[in-house]
């Protein structure tokens, strides 16, 4: 596998095969002395053109503790503010001997255009409303840990499905891992035929949820969507939140889980 | 000089003919259309197992000129058009500066009788720099040789504009072609709202996005009692719109690109650039339905909206890539492979959707190979295949998606005004 554009072009296989490194490599973050030489001499560069904290930082550290040169750029301090093109930039950062760029852009379909135009690796680190691959493979990692075993699972996605890379993401892998996958929100924030991607999909949320081993909360993409999708902020937290009430509906040992960052009293309501 | 074309299977739907005649050309207009021309001065073309038919007339398309002559011009696309055996087409005012007054009007009739190769129709403007807002001297317009008016690439957001246009285009019998489109419903969507919109996470067009407004604008040309011409429709909803009033005697044409009855937006799969257009490629019931509304008569014409980009427009993220594609030098095997191979069209009723009916819409003679009209008349092999190879295109622009398919037709001569313009080789 030379790049990770999405879950969408992964197989079952290769899915297991990084949750099964993965859980290995987890343990690294307890060692004392947190310096390994897996990436030693590689480079790896986040470009990202989007704003984060987790992803960007996740991949930065991640990829220092193996060992690995890492370096960044953002697009308001580099060439993009002065109206370079994405593929000038990323042919100037594969010329200095980048081995893995790692990208965050707000089109859908960027980092395919950027593997399409480099000869290093790709990592996709969210692409628009297309996918979030490393997210979903983290959720299926923390659900494998805490529940042992994705396939047989009822997951439900609650919220903004519609502008959710990480939704897409999820539904991609989570179904390759054999697991029920039901979505729900407002009908406004639900993209079009859903259904074909082999999910349920429900505007009632009580009725995603109950019974479900796994709730995911997803964020209202503010920065991704027009006015006008709920009346207010109120109403959807009434009908849409996920709340302690609404999680009772699920199985008694569910978990829930939610990308980040959480718009607290939304998407998600403490108790 | 004259040209006499022997043997070929001469379709001319204007005039009821499809059969094996001779053609004789008095190096400007048409003489002689019969068995057993003979004429010794001439020169002969041997159109023997060839089709004859008039020159093809695309009212559609975008030259890029003046202002975007890095993405086509007046020259190159007479030449993509020739190739592609089309001998008149109709370019549309969104250049820059716009068609919207006398200067650019002749600037673009004078540039293309100086190129000598096909006829150059201009399309002036609805509104002032197409802005939309106020309307520009169409009475101008037409006298300087405007075919038609059109605001298009973008829509006359304003209802009352559009009746005003209507209104006052009607005393000069020229036809306002409209792009209709609904910008609200658009919201900032970049191909067809549907399963592939989701899979690929891009903003989806709703198809209403169209239908509304060919609707609304059907029924203000309606009340108003104008003439009306539907650019580029693409959904189900749009070509019944046209189907119920036709039948109600609204005075409304409309027209559909090769695209739309041989593409989905499957073909976007991949963040393929050279898939998005506007309107968008639709779903494949539309698809069924624009080939229903040929078949049935509901879309008068085929034109292409030969839709010039550079590379660098189009080789960049999808949201961000500019919407088009070229095709004047496809349309006619994509009609032949897509619809007439197919069973949906005869070759004949292909013929007169890229001929006379177009012609007609834009008020031209030409279209025919009546004796004495234009001798515009394209000789083309329909049984031949070929690999679309992009790289031959006479087009500055390469933005097409058809590139490496397999099509069936292959344009042998092009001539216009009596004169040959394209000489794809072939028997003598």
């Amino acid at each position: 596998m030379k790049h990770l554009l999405g879950l969408k072009d992964v197989s079952a296989d290769e899915i297991k095969n990084i949750l099964d490194t993965a859980e290995i490599m987890k343990k690294r973050l307890d060692e004392d002395i947190k310096k390994f030489d897996e990436l030693k001499g590689k480079s790896v560069i986040t470009v990202f053109f989007e704003n984060s904290t987790r992803t960007r930082l996740s991949f930065e550290l991640a990829s220092k503790y193996l060992g690995a040169n890492a370096a960044n750029i953002t697009s308001t301090g580099s060439s993009v503010a002065k109206g370079e093109t994405l593929i000038d930039t990323v042919k100037t950062i594969n010329m200095m001997a980048a081995d893995i760029l790692v990208v965050r852009h707000s089109s859908s379909g960027a980092p395919k255009l950027v593997s399409e135009n480099v000869d290093c690796s790709v990592v996709n680190a969210g692409d628009g409303m297309n996918e979030h691959p490393t997210q979903a493979l983290l959720d299926m990692l923390t659900i494998r840990e805490k529940k042992g075993t994705i396939s047989g699972l009822k997951v439900a996605i609650i919220g903004d499905v519609k502008h959710s890379r990480v939704a897409r993401s999820n539904i991609y892998g989570l179904k390759k891992m054999g697991a029920e996958v039901v979505l729900a929100g407002p009908a406004t924030l639900l993209p079009s035929q859903l259904e074909e991607l082999g999910v349920r999909v429900y505007t009632d949320v009580e009725k995603a949820i109950d019974g479900a081993d796994v709730v995911m909360g997803l964020r209202i993409q503010l920065e991704r969507q027009r006015a006008g999708n709920f009346p207010t902020v109120r109403e959807y937290s009434k009908l849409f939140g996920v709340n302690e009430e609404r999680l009772r509906l699920a199985k008694p040992d569910a978990i829930l889980l939610h990308p980040g960052p959480v718009n607290r009293g939304v998407s998600l309501r403490a108790k | 000089m004259k040209i006499l074309i022997k043997g070929g299977n001469v379709i001319d739907p204007a005039n009821n003919i499809s059969e094996k005649l001779d053609i004789l050309t008095d190096g400007k207009v048409i003489e002689a259309v019969g068995k057993d021309i003979s004429s010794p001065d001439a020169k002969v073309i041997n159109a023997e197992r060839l089709t004859v038919i008039p020159g093809i007339v695309d009212i559609h398309v975008h030259f890029r000129d003046p202002g975007y002559e890095y993405k086509e011009d007046i020259i190159s696309g007479s030449r993509a058009a020739a190739r592609g055996g089309v001998t008149s087409v109709a370019c549309m005012p969104n250049t820059k500066p716009a068609l919207d007054c006398e200067a650019l009007i002749q600037y673009v009739k004078n540039k293309a009788e100086k190129a000598g190769i096909i006829n150059v129709f201009p399309v002036g403007c609805i509104s002032k720099g197409l802005k939309g807002e106020e309307l520009a001297e169409i009475g101008e317009l037409k006298a300087a040789g405007a075919v038609g008016v059109s605001d298009d690439g973008r829509p006359v957001i304003s209802s009352i504009l559009m009746r005003r246009a209507l209104e006052y285009a009607n005393m000069f019998d020229i036809p306002v072609m409209s792009h209709s489109e609904d910008l609200g419903l658009v919201d900032g969507g970049s191909m067809n709202e549907g399963y592939m919109s989701t899979y690929l996470g891009l903003r989806g067009i709703p198809k209403a996005a169209e239908s509304v407004a060919v609707t609304r604008d059907i029924l203000i040309a309606e009340e108003v009692g104008a003439k009306i011409h539907i650019c580029h429709v693409s959904t189900a909803n749009s070509i019944d719109a046209v189907r119920q009033a036709k039948k109600r005697g609204v005075r409304v044409t409309c027209e559909t690109a090769p695209h739309y009855f041989s593409l989905t937006d499957a073909a976007c799969d991949g963040f393929n650039t050279n898939a998005k257009m506007n309107p968008p490629l639709r779903s494949a019931e539309d698809v069924e339905a624009v080939i229903a509304g040929l078949a049935d008569g509901t879309i008068d014409a085929i034109a292409t909206d030969h839709a010039p980009h550079h590379i660098d427009e189009k080789n960049v993220e999808f949201d961000k890539a500019l919407n088009g594609i070229i095709g004047l030098e496809t349309s006619l095997s994509l009609g032949i492979t897509k619809l007439v191979n197919t069973g949906k069209l005869t070759l004949c009723e292909l013929i007169k959707k890229m001929t006379y009916n177009p012609a007609k819409i834009i008020g031209t003679d030409r279209g025919t190979l009546s004796v004495g009209a234009p001798a515009d008349i394209t000789i083309f092999d329909a049984a031949e295949e070929y690999v679309v190879d992009v790289s031959k295109f006479a087009s500055k622009s390469k933005n097409s998606p058809y590139g490496g398919m397999k099509l069936c037709g292959v344009v042998k001569k092009t001539i216009a005004n009596g004169k040959i313009v394209y000489d794809g080789g072939g028997k003598e």
